[in-house]
């Protein structure tokens, strides 16, 4: 049986000083009951996910301790990936009729700090300074812009979108919009990417509900939103990936990203023409031009014209991280895949309010990707 | 003279005249791993072999440093006052593996992709008893000065 979404719920991402996640994820998981016309005794089991939280599945001490299987799980930036594809699939597999996926973080400012043995690498990759991921997103692009031919204009311009479409946004944290040459006088942070191109972590939560298809109108009049494709995919070898001291010279794979894509259009039986809105993993405004073509929605090279031409805003024809993205919302690792489920939720609901897209679209995608090489590709429908 | 040592020992070759770095090659496939490793990536063959790597490559990809990193694990003996941004960057080594190193060469306009590059060996931090901690990195194949 096919697992639908009846219920999203989002607590605004940004700086909460006073509030632990776990209440930010208990306020998220109440929206998303209330959205979803049930109550949490009736959840049969879940999915929760956080980095900074040692024990997220103690959230039922806020909930309710129901007894239910609440099962923590964590992939890095692709975590919420995790949860609602495991959220959906108890369904589809007959083990659940009414599952949840929650998500919440709370990171310390500034870059992310940890020991190189937590992701399996030597000391001295940290020692001599090389274990920050920042350096891969801009090695990453700094490459593509030199083979695709992609400029620096056009990733003020992605930037510039995503702190436009926040502005917008009352529940993301950096909603003061930015001009393309404001971006382009930010500092270098990781050449050729700047202070302004880049998303922060912060904090936040998100929950969604999931239930069987067939029993989706026992708890609410909202139009059910189908989970299609949920597909998560780590590096192959070869693939140009973050933290990696060296990769195989002449033997190249594609990033988790393609193969979590075309995984996820086959199950779906969805094809990248058919998506009418997408959220893409915007670490930075390169990411989200990288992005684009990894997921099959353009080819190489072509979105220096489409981001001109202005295909992703609000009113084109693939309109890309409506909500304001990472870059407008910030990454609280945990729940940041459920905040773009929650904004194509909408989206395909027709409920986006003032960020509504034209056109009704019928499809939507969402996709995550991080440390250590990992991607998470999830397809929705009407 | 300053006493030196190596950040980590079977990194790379030292002391030596022309230091190497220290990779292994997979007995059974023959795929190239740096640093060195038990198991092959692609085969998982458990026997390999160690391979001094080639000194000479050409720079795949590169970016900077703008800010002190996270400490730790950064142990460079700079403050956020002091520390002066640096680049790191890919380098093919044909036919071996890409690399990725500490750059010596900081401005990133000076360095263009494609460009040959060699392998030094440079200090990057100062111990409190006064020995320089020495990494690998690499520095532009026409450069005549390490950084």
């Amino acid at each position: 049986m096919e697992a639908v979404i009846i219920g999203v719920g989002l607590h605004p991402f940004g700086r909460f000083p006073g509030k632990s996640a776990m209440d930010m994820g208990a306020d998220a998981v109440r929206l998303a009951l209330a959205d979803a016309g049930v109550r949490w005794p009736q959840i049969q089991g879940g999915f929760i996910g956080s980095l900074e939280v040692a024990n997220p599945d103690a959230i039922v001490g806020r909930l309710g301790p129901t007894g239910i299987p609440l099962r923590g799980v964590f992939n890095g930036c692709a975590t919420a990936g995790t949860a609602i594809s495991m959220a959906a699939n108890a369904i589809e597999n007959g083990e659940h009729d009414l599952a949840i996926a929650i998500g919440m973080d709370k990171h310390p400012r500034g870059a992310f700090a940890a020991d190189p043995s937590v992701a399996g690498l030597p000391d001295w990759y940290g020692q001599t300074g090389m274990f920050l991921t920042t350096h891969f997103f801009g090695m990453k692009i700094n490459r593509y812009m030199h083979d695709h031919g992609i400029t620096e204009r056009t990733l003020a311009r992605v930037a510039a979108k995503n702190f436009r479409n926040a502005s917008g946004n009352e529940k993301a944290w950096r909603r003061k919009p930015l001009s393309e040459e404001e971006i382009l006088a930010s500092p270098v942070l990781n050449y050729p990417l700047r202070q302004f191109m880049y998303c922060g972590p912060d904090e936040g939560a998100a929950a969604v509900v999931l239930c069987r298809a067939d029993q989706a109108h026992k708890y609410t009049s909202n139009k059910p939103v189908r989970v299609r494709a949920s597909v998560l995919r780590s590096r192959r070898l070869g693939a140009f990936e973050v933290q990696s001291p060296a990769m195989p010279a002449g033997e190249h794979a594609p990033s988790p990203t393609v193969d979590a894509s075309r995984a996820a259009y086959e199950a779906a039986g969805i094809g990248p023409e058919d998506v009418g809105i997408a959220q893409l993993q915007d670490t930075d405004a390169g990411s989200e031009v990288i992005h684009m073509a990894e997921n099959g929605l353009c080819k190489d090279g072509e979105q220096e014209r489409l981001i001109a031409e202005g295909a992703t805003e609000p009113g084109g024809r693939l309109p890309v991280n409506t909500d304001g993205g990472l870059i407008g919302n910030g990454e609280p690792i945990g729940a940041s895949g459920l905040r773009q489920i929650h904004e194509v939720v909408h989206q395909l609901r027709g409920t986006a309010g003032s960020r509504q897209v034209p056109g009704a679209p019928r499809v939507g995608y969402t996709h995550l990707y991080g440390a250590p090489g990992v991607s998470a590709v999830t397809i929705l429908s009407t | 003279m300053t006493k030196t040592k190596p950040v980590a020992e079977e990194l790379f070759t030292w002391p030596s005249d022309e230091p190497r770095l220290i990779g292994s090659q997979c007995a059974e496939c023959g795929l190239v791993a740096f640093p060195a490793a038990d198991q092959c990536a692609r085969c998982g063959g458990t026997e390999a072999e160690r391979r001094l790597l080639s000194d000479r490559g050409t720079l795949w990809t590169f970016t900077t440093q703008g800010f002190r990193p996270p400490s730790p694990p950064y142990d460079g003996n700079d403050t956020a006052d002091t520390f002066r941004p640096y680049t790191v960057g890919y380098i093919e080594l044909p036919e071996e593996v890409l690399v990725e190193a500490r750059l010596t060469e900081p401005d990133p306009e000076a360095l263009s992709i494609g460009q040959p590059m060699r392998m030094v060996v440079v200090p990057y931090s100062v111990t409190e008893d006064g020995t320089e901690v020495l990494t690998f990195a690499f520095a532009p194949a026409g450069a005549t000065e390490e950084a």
